[in-house]
């Protein structure tokens, strides 16, 4: 067995295609928003992907144990050992993910306003945007916005740095924000016209509708692909080594290179991809119970 | 039913209809309408299916904008207004009630009552919910206050919706066949609901099938057909000696 760190462009990759193959179904219908979030889910989270990767990572640790020199440190107390130290690269990685979500969220959400917009320009413009963002591989848009973006900003006399971390945030937040956007004007369109009449009738503005008789409608209808989204997402900040951001992969490889031990390399990883998984996993089920309850209305 | 107007002491109408055409795409659907509306008169429009009745009402309160033609509602110049800000004004002074009550399934019955007058006419909550209370107490509706439309009958939602648009305090109310989605028991209470409105003078222009109904209750008549009105009287000559064959032949055949 060689081994061949988990790349996670390939993780991406595999995720994309998930969501390709949804996207032509949906296109005609709105409604299947949920499907679409439960097919993805259960590819990426099920139970059993869970116990294979904990098999593999048992396995792993097993067999490298027997093939240890007796005089070397076993994998289990290099794994405890570093264990900090990948916690601390872990929580960056959450940290780009709750950061790149809030962001991608309020960003998708006025595309998606631009999208349903009664100006002609507004929605042609938004709709290019969305498709381009929608469609454009993740680590692009992360390259593109790494080499875009200044290292720092002057604003008069004060000068702002502008960490990699923060660009890697915000080249994450770009595809987030053109799929929020989707599933905010489809959760939006597919409420029945009725509804903006009868609020129309009652004299609310376009805006009031939209925020106090349309939104509130459609949360139930938009959590399940949205909170998806957010466990692609966190998986995807993996990217952020690529280009340079201390997180989690950046720190294992570090780690192997300092250890510089072959037989580390698919525990750690496997170990690394087991913390994603613990994270993800409720996140995923919590999304396939949300869809089950309201998947019938 | 002339006493109505006698009481309210004037004949001023408080919606002017003027040779309104609306087209959608290549269908003509009005054709060119005019009526009046007297203040607290209750007005009927039968006509069958598809002769352009729903289109009328979302005419006169802004939701459809006309081609050509005049409409005035109380001070309002509808046909010139365009923006939806200006539709506002309006609409303060006119509420509809729909055929599929179009409550939102979001809010209980008393929030559906509360919503616009708190959120639009910017009106202290507690007297809005005083109102609201005794607006749902009117339509029958005591103890449902908390209840979401989802856990509601038909009837009950159409005159949860009867009270939402009478907490605007508007000045005219447009009904558009505000029974037809109802089963014949739900579909009293509804009426009787209606009735007591236009008995404390209500301005009312409702679309309806209901001629029995609209005998009893209306002031004024009319009978629309592909567009135009085919004829117009009071419901005692309209509904016994219409002098129209188009009217005699729907009249028959709904009868
Ligand atoms: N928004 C719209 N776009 C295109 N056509 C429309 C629209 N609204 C109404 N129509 C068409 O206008 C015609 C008249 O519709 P309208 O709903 O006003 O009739 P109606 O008299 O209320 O009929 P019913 O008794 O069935 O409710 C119909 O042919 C309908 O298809
Ligand atoms: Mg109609």
């Amino acid at each position: 067995m060689r081994a061949t760190p988990p790349s996670p462009a390939a993780l991406i990759c595999q995720m994309r295609r998930g969501g390709l193959s949804q996207r032509e179904r949906r296109q005609n219908q709105p409604l299947s928003l949920g499907k679409r979030g439960r097919g993805e889910g259960a590819a990426l989270f099920s139970t059993r992907t869970g116990v294979a990767l904990a098999i593999v990572f048992v396995a792993s640790i097993a067999v490298a144990q027997i093939r240890t020199q007796p005089a070397s440190a076993s994998v289990l107390e290099l794994l405890v050992k570093w264990t900090p130290l990948l916690a601390t690269g872990f929580l960056f990685n959450l940290l780009i993910s709750f950061f790149a979500m809030v962001v991608g969220t309020a960003s998708g959400l006025l595309l998606a306003f631009a999208r349903i917009s009664p100006r002609r320009s507004l929605r042609g413009t938004s709709w290019i945007v969305v498709q381009f963002f929608r469609n454009a591989p993740w680590l692009v848009l992360l390259f593109f916005v790494m080499y875009l973006l200044p290292f720092q900003f002057r604003l008069g006399s004060v000068t702002i740095p502008f960490p990699d971390w923060i660009k890697a945030t915000l080249g994450l937040a770009l595809p987030i924000m053109a799929n929020v956007a989707e599933i905010v004007r489809g959760a939006v369109q597919s409420i029945p016209t009725a509804q903006w009449d009868a609020a129309r009738s009652l004299a609310f503005s376009r805006r009031q509708t939209l925020w106090k008789i349309i939104l509130p409608q459609c949360v139930k209808r938009m959590l399940p692909p949205w909170m998806n989204w957010y466990a692609i997402l966190t998986m995807a900040t993996t990217l952020a080594s690529i280009v340079g951001v201390s997180e989690v992969m950046t720190i294992t490889l570090r780690i192997t290179n300092a250890e510089g031990r072959t037989d580390l390399l698919i525990p750690i990883y496997s170990y690394v991809l087991l913390w994603f998984f613990l994270y993800c996993y409720p996140i995923s089920r919590w999304t396939r119970r949300l869809e089950a309850r309201y998947g019938q209305r | 039913m002339t006493h109505r107007i006698d009481a309210t002491g004037s004949n001023v109408p408080i919606v002017r209809v003027l040779d309104v055409h609306k087209s959608f795409g290549a269908v003509e659907v009005l054709r060119g309408i005019s009526f009046d509306v007297a203040k607290g008169e209750a007005v009927c429009i039968i006509g069958p299916s598809g002769s352009g009745k729903s289109t009328l009402l979302r005419c006169i309160n802004g939701l459809v904008t006309i081609d050509r033609g005049e409409i005035f509602v109380a001070l309002h110049a509808v046909h010139r207004l365009h923006k939806d800000v200006e539709m506002v004004a309006l609409r303060k002074d006119v509420s509809i009630v729909f055929q599929q009550y179009n409550l939102f399934p979001h809010k209980t019955a008393l929030e559906n009552v509360m919503m616009a007058p708190i959120d639009v006419l910017k009106q202290p909550r507690r007297e809005v919910e005083e109102r609201a209370y005794a607006l749902l107490k009117k339509v029958r509706l005591s103890g449902k206050e908390q209840s979401y439309p989802g856990e509601l009958s038909g009837g009950q939602q159409q005159r949860v919706a009867i009270a939402r648009a009478l907490a605007m305090r508007p000045q005219v109310m447009l009904f558009d066949e505000v029974t037809a989605a109802l089963d014949p028991e739900t579909r009293k209470e509804v009426l009787a609901t209606i009735r007591q409105l236009i008995e404390e003078g209500m301005t009312s222009v409702l679309v309806t099938h209901e001629m029995a109904f609209a005998r009893e209750i209306a002031d004024h008549v009319y009978f629309t057909d592909h567009g135009l009105i085919v004829e117009d009287g009071p419901p005692s000559q309209l509904f016994a000696a219409p002098r129209k064959e188009r009217t005699r032949a729907f009249l028959e055949q709904i009868l």
